[in-house]
């Protein structure tokens, strides 16, 4: 099973996040890059699948910037090729809609029969990314997977819903999935294996094609949160709030 | 009866050999005697199936998988206990000890906690996954400024190496703003790296990471090697023991001393700024880093620096020196917590706060970034809060120089 996991670079909280002149944007001159929690589970998802089914994987990412100790130490812990795309204005960030253009023209070079992507990233909590991919593609498109397994020629993907519920889907290849959470959590690869990858593997690089980014959100006003005051302080000794309280419950009839 | 050929092990012994070669005496290996002393001292060798005797004759049998299985060696502590006890003089905390966690990285049995921290460390530099920008922000509300080496002018006598927890936890914090006074008020010329700090890298590397070691002696070598000083002093056992017997094998060799050693030799010094009395019991804590590790025996410096502030009487318990409990900190036992939770169902560190307030100790001094909120909490959860204060040597010192107004 051929598997490609695209990966998302996003702003890194250990940094104090600021608003940019502009007021529609994150100040990025201090901003550190990580790659999306689920993003890391996508990964991790498809090296066990590489290990339980054999094939190979290839990570892909778009060079926002940083993005290198990222893929090497993807190929320490199995990943066969790894793909940077460079393009111009990455490094100021790269809506869904943009990226997964971009990523189509990228999988030209690429063979797969799955891929993986994480359910959304912390940054937009857009989660747009796979089902737009798939879309572009032509592929059917599966999210929330939190497990995968390769039955009769396809696979079948664990998925959850809210309140609990799981269903198992089966899914024709190729196909995209967008991982919730691996099977196992993302493992820990050792220093030594990944200052190896850097000194052996090779990072592909591929030039972005135009991308198309219409039909994205444009962002109006960014900002940290502002305190509300709609917070309604109830004073007096305990039967007076009691009864307030009460009172309120009924009139919003929450209480009969 | 009939005599038959030893059992051939059937698998190869490649592990077996990776033990041997894992230190320049690792082949010491093969005099074990199989007496037990390692176990019997190991503070959670009660706890272990296979404690460090057993892990022995297990590689000998060539019967290991089930010793990988257990993933029991995330109970070491790397105390440096069975190390220093046995006979046949094995080097069991930096060899077999630290290969064996090596070995259950590379096969990814590594309990969460841990992991978290080591890649905290790979990303950050620091173990608490800290912004590297602000390891200097504990000194930036002091009345006297601490120098930043990239931004000083002149080159300094000594280079001190402050380390990941006093840097960033809020509790050691203070112990690195009272040793800053201590400096200043000796008038030592001093500096620190700042944002060009990193871990040092020695419980990193007894957790098994070797590659992250050497990734950071080669990130600290270097910052080291932009600046003129005569000596690094420095307030963390684990870089005084890192710096003096790791770093030169990594190609970075330079004089080093524990902030005890350094004040006990400027005694006379600062014995006159000791003016306030300190009128309480205190029992020391030996960490293990700077004592029975590697043989560093840093045991009467500290000492020296208590026994001469003013009113402090100080007393002894029963495990001190070379035969000291381990505060669970070491060896990644700082964050394995829960782990060792799970299979020992006790603390190191409670032990250790029993044995202070069985010897009628008021405070408990220590001289490692690790211990203050680790003796802290244990204080709290054996319901003793109020009952034993713990803090540093170096706090202790500042409170006699300044009994108010000190600042943190």
């Amino acid at each position: 099973m051929n598997i490609v996991v695209p990966i998302k670079f996003v702003p890194d909280l250990v940094e104090e996040l600021e608003i940019d002149p502009s007021g529609v944007a994150l100040e990025r001159t201090y901003m550190r890059l990580i790659p999306s929690e689920q993003d890391e589970h996508a990964l991790e998802q498809a090296l066990l699948l590489k290990e339980r089914y054999g094939g190979n994987l290839t990570v892909v990412t778009l060079d926002t910037g940083d993005v290198d100790e990222t893929l090497f130490t993807a190929i320490a812990k199995g990943a066969d090729r790894v793909v940077k795309v460079l393009g111009e204005g990455f490094a100021e960030g790269v809506n869904n809609h943009a990226a997964s253009s971009v990523l189509q023209a990228a999988l030209e070079g690429i063979p797969f029969d799955l891929i993986l992507t994480g359910t959304q990233a912390a940054d937009d909590l857009d989660g747009s990314t796979g089902p737009l991919l798939a879309a572009r593609l032509g592929l059917p498109f599966v999210g929330y997977v939190t497990g995968v397994k390769q039955e009769d020629g396809g696979v079948v993907a664990r998925k959850e819903y809210p309140g609990g519920l799981v269903a198992e889907m089966e899914v024709a290849l190729p196909a995209v999935l967008g991982i919730q959470a691996a099977e196992n959590p993302p493992r820990y690869v050792v220093t030594s294996l990944v200052m190896a990858a850097m000194k052996t593997a090779k990072i592909e690089e591929v030039e972005a094609g135009e991308a198309d980014s219409s039909g994205a959100a444009e962002v109006a006003r960014m900002y940290l949160p502002e305190p509300s005051e709609r917070a309604e302080m109830i004073e007096g000794n305990v039967d007076h709030v009691a009864d307030v309280l009460v009172t309120l419950l009924r009139e919003r009839g929450l209480l009969a | 009866m009939e005599v038959t050929a030893a059992a051939v092990p059937t698998t190869d012994r490649s592990f077996y050999d990776e033990v041997l070669g894992a230190t320049a005496q690792g082949d010491r290996l093969k005099l074990c005697l199989q007496c037990g002393m390692c176990t019997g001292i190991c503070p959670h060798g009660f706890a272990m199936e296979y404690p460090p005797r057993a892990l022995i004759a297990a590689l000998r049998a060539d019967d290991f998988e089930p010793v990988f299985e257990s993933e029991e060696i995330w109970l070491c502590v790397s105390c440096f206990a069975c190390t220093t006890v046995c006979p046949a003089q094995i080097p069991l905390t930096n060899g077999l000890m630290t290969r064996l966690k090596t070995e259950m990285l590379l096969k990814g049995k590594v309990p969460s906690e841990l992991r978290t921290a080591l890649e905290n460390t790979r990303r950050y530099g620091n173990s608490l996954g800290e912004s590297p920008r602000r390891r200097p922000a504990w000194a930036s509300d002091l009345t006297t400024p601490v120098p930043i080496m990239a931004q000083a002018k002149e080159p300094i006598d000594v280079l001190w190496f402050v380390g990941d927890y006093a840097s960033y936890h809020p509790r050691v914090q203070a112990v690195s703003r009272a040793m800053a006074s201590i400096f200043q008020a000796l008038e030592i010329s001093f500096g620190i790296l700042g944002p060009d700090e990193n871990s040092d890298g020695d419980v990193q590397r007894l957790a098994g990471e070797r590659g992250l070691f050497e990734l950071l002696a080669q990130k600290n070598g270097r910052a080291f090697g932009k600046y003129e000083f005569n000596e690094v002093v420095t307030t963390d056992p684990h870089a005084y023991n890192v710096f003096k017997n790791e770093y030169p094998g990594a190609g970075f060799a330079f004089p080093v001393k524990h902030y005890t050693q350094f004040l006990a030799e400027r005694l006379e010094q600062l014995k006159p700024l000791l003016r306030h009395e300190q009128k309480f019991k205190v029992a020391y804590h030996d960490p293990c880093a700077i004592g029975r590790a590697n043989n560093n025996n840093i045991y009467e410096e500290p000492r020296q620096l208590l026994k001469a502030i003013p009113g402090l009487e100080l007393i002894e318990m029963p495990h001190n020196r070379a035969n000291t409990i381990c505060c669970g900190g070491g060896g990644g036992g700082n964050w394995l917590d829960g782990f060792v939770w799970e299979r020992a169902h006790t603390r190191t560190s409670e032990w250790r706060v029993k044995e202070a307030l069985d010897a009628g100790a008021q405070i408990l001094a220590v001289a490692c970034p690790y211990e203050t909120p680790r003796f802290e909490d244990a204080v709290k959860s054996m319901g003793h809060e109020g009952g034993l204060i713990v803090k540093d040597i170096a706090e202790l010192l500042a409170d006699a120089i300044a009994d108010q107004g000190r600042d943190g």
